[in-house]
């Protein structure tokens, strides 16, 4: 959005409310709702990519070395990836 | 079509002229008593009258669904329901608004259950009292064949982009054959434009609609479609002037009868008013300053224009056909709530009266303007009373 969503008066909003500019929910970061934080071991990885097709926000990427890691700017710590890891991977971490 | 006058049933009128608007889709579900309409637009769509997508859906919820649909990739659309098709589709009745979609939605009036009643009342429209769009009531044939046109005009007039809801009391309106005057399509060309959407659902410039919104914008969406309603009063206005200078028949937001020097006033919404008028005659007759306020628009609740026809009355007999359990009329709350703090006010009386089209003689409105009196004059003019129920 051209401005934080918090400093738009009401007489800026589109008609309706539309959203005339595509992509823009990127610029919400649903991280913030975390309350429990998966890390993946690197040496446990075996690249295998399950947790990156069953996370459901689409915040897991693999590293230039492979390894599927977790994007915490969208991440809301549900723990499906750690749940789903044949190698037990991946650890959540409460309170962070 | 040609002018004509002619003898005909209501809901085949309102049909006639949604042809006329040479409207786009028609998405409708039966319910008695709205019935007639959409069975009739679906005739006129089959025979190729009417060049139109007429879509049968599965229940009222998807007929405005629909609607939100066809709006938002431009096309002229209209509908039509009573009572509990209005319950069930009422979800989306509010996001079309909040989507600032120019629905035309004929509201054939009916009882909401329970008990399970076809009748007529207010009880259906009064439950969609707040969802942001503009209301109308049309109290005879004639007015609901024209304000089919005002309400294509107003919703689209890009300064308004919101729905429009025009109101007619079951049976007693939708199912009459009366003598109406019909306006030449070439009259309707100029008085409804082109249907030119402020912005619509286009793959050249894709917009989202409907989405999601924080806490952090919420309130400003609300203050957003409030003014959108309220700033609807002019383009309101210009609609009703101009379709009197192209038929003659003038409209207001709120409409008086006989109201000069009136120490006592009535206040009715729908074809209620048409009884009260002679009512109003009788008692005029007899040399009583009785006079009839009838308030044709809804929403935009016409603040200034109510305020300004009962400042000189004593007491306003207002009748409810509708009953918010366990408070009153909701039109009697609204009115008190308009006048309450006004240095000069009438003193407010309420009565429950013709619920599931039980009828209310000119009588009966005489009955209640005696005892309306005699309950203020006493200090007794808070609450409300269900006229004439037996107990």
């Amino acid at each position: 959005m051209a401005k934080p969503m918090a400093e738009i008066k009401w007489q800026e909003l589109e008609v309706g409310c539309d959203v005339v500019e595509p992509g823009n929910s990127a610029e919400y970061l649903t991280g913030s709702w975390r309350t429990s934080k998966p890390t993946t071991d690197p040496a446990k990885c075996i690249k295998c990519g399950i947790c990156w097709m069953h996370c459901p926000d689409a915040a897991i990427y693999q590293r230039e070395d492979e390894v599927y890691v977790q994007n915490y700017d969208y991440c809301k710590g549900c723990g499906i990836c750690a749940q789903v890891c044949p190698k037990d991977a991946i650890t959540m971490s409460e309170g962070e | 079509m040609e002018a004509k006058r002619k003898g005909i049933e209501v809901s085949i009128a309102v049909s006639e002229a949604v042809m006329q608007c040479d409207a786009d889709v028609i998405a409708a579900y039966p319910i008695t008593p709205q019935t007639h309409i959409v069975e009739h637009l679906a005739d006129l769509v089959a025979n190729g009258e009417l060049d139109a997508e007429f879509i049968p859906v599965e229940s009222e919820h998807s007929a405005m669904s629909v609607c939100c649909g066809s709006s938002a990739a431009g096309a002229r659309t209209f509908t039509s329901t009573s009572s509990q098709g209005l319950a069930l589709m009422s979800e989306i009745v509010y996001i079309a608004a909040s989507l600032r979609l120019p629905i035309v939605m004929a509201l054939v009036n009916r009882s909401l259950s329970g008990p399970l009643s076809i009748w007529n009342d207010h009880s259906d429209i009064m439950s969609i009292r707040d969802a942001g769009w503009i209301q109308v009531f049309a109290e005879n044939g004639q007015e609901a064949y024209d304000h089919t046109f005002w309400s294509f005009r107003v919703a689209e007039d890009p300064k308004v982009s919101l729905p429009v809801g025009l109101n007619m009391d079951g049976f007693i309106v939708s199912h009459m054959v009366e003598p109406i005057t019909f306006e030449a399509t070439a009259t309707i060309k100029k008085f409804l434009p082109e249907f030119k959407p402020v912005r619509r659902l286009h793959p050249d410039k894709p917009i989202a609609m409907g989405a999601f919104a924080m806490p952090e914008i919420f309130t400003e969406t609300h203050m957003a479609q409030d003014m959108a309603l309220k700033n609807s009063m002019p383009v309101i206005l210009e609609a009703w002037k101009e379709w009197k200078d192209l038929t003659g028949r003038e409209y207001k937001p709120v409409e008086t009868y006989r109201t000069e020097g009136a120490k006592t006033m009535i206040l009715t919404m729908g074809s209620a008013s048409e009884t009260a008028m002679t009512a109003v005659d009788a008692m005029r007759a007899k040399g009583e300053a009785v006079g009839l306020v009838h308030i044709r628009l809804w929403r935009p609740f016409p603040v200034a224009d109510f305020r300004a026809a009962v400042a000189d009355c004593e007491t306003l007999v207002v009748i409810d056909r509708a009953l918010s359990y366990g408070f009153g009329g909701p039109v009697a709350g609204e009115v008190r709530s308009q006048l309450y703090g006004q240095p000069k006010r009438p003193r407010v009386v309420n009565y429950i009266a013709g619920l599931a089209s039980r009828d209310v003689q000119p009588s009966d409105f005489v009955e209640m303007v005696k005892r309306g009196r005699e309950k203020a004059d006493a200090g007794r003019e808070d609450g409300y009373e269900i006229y004439g129920v037996r107990s």
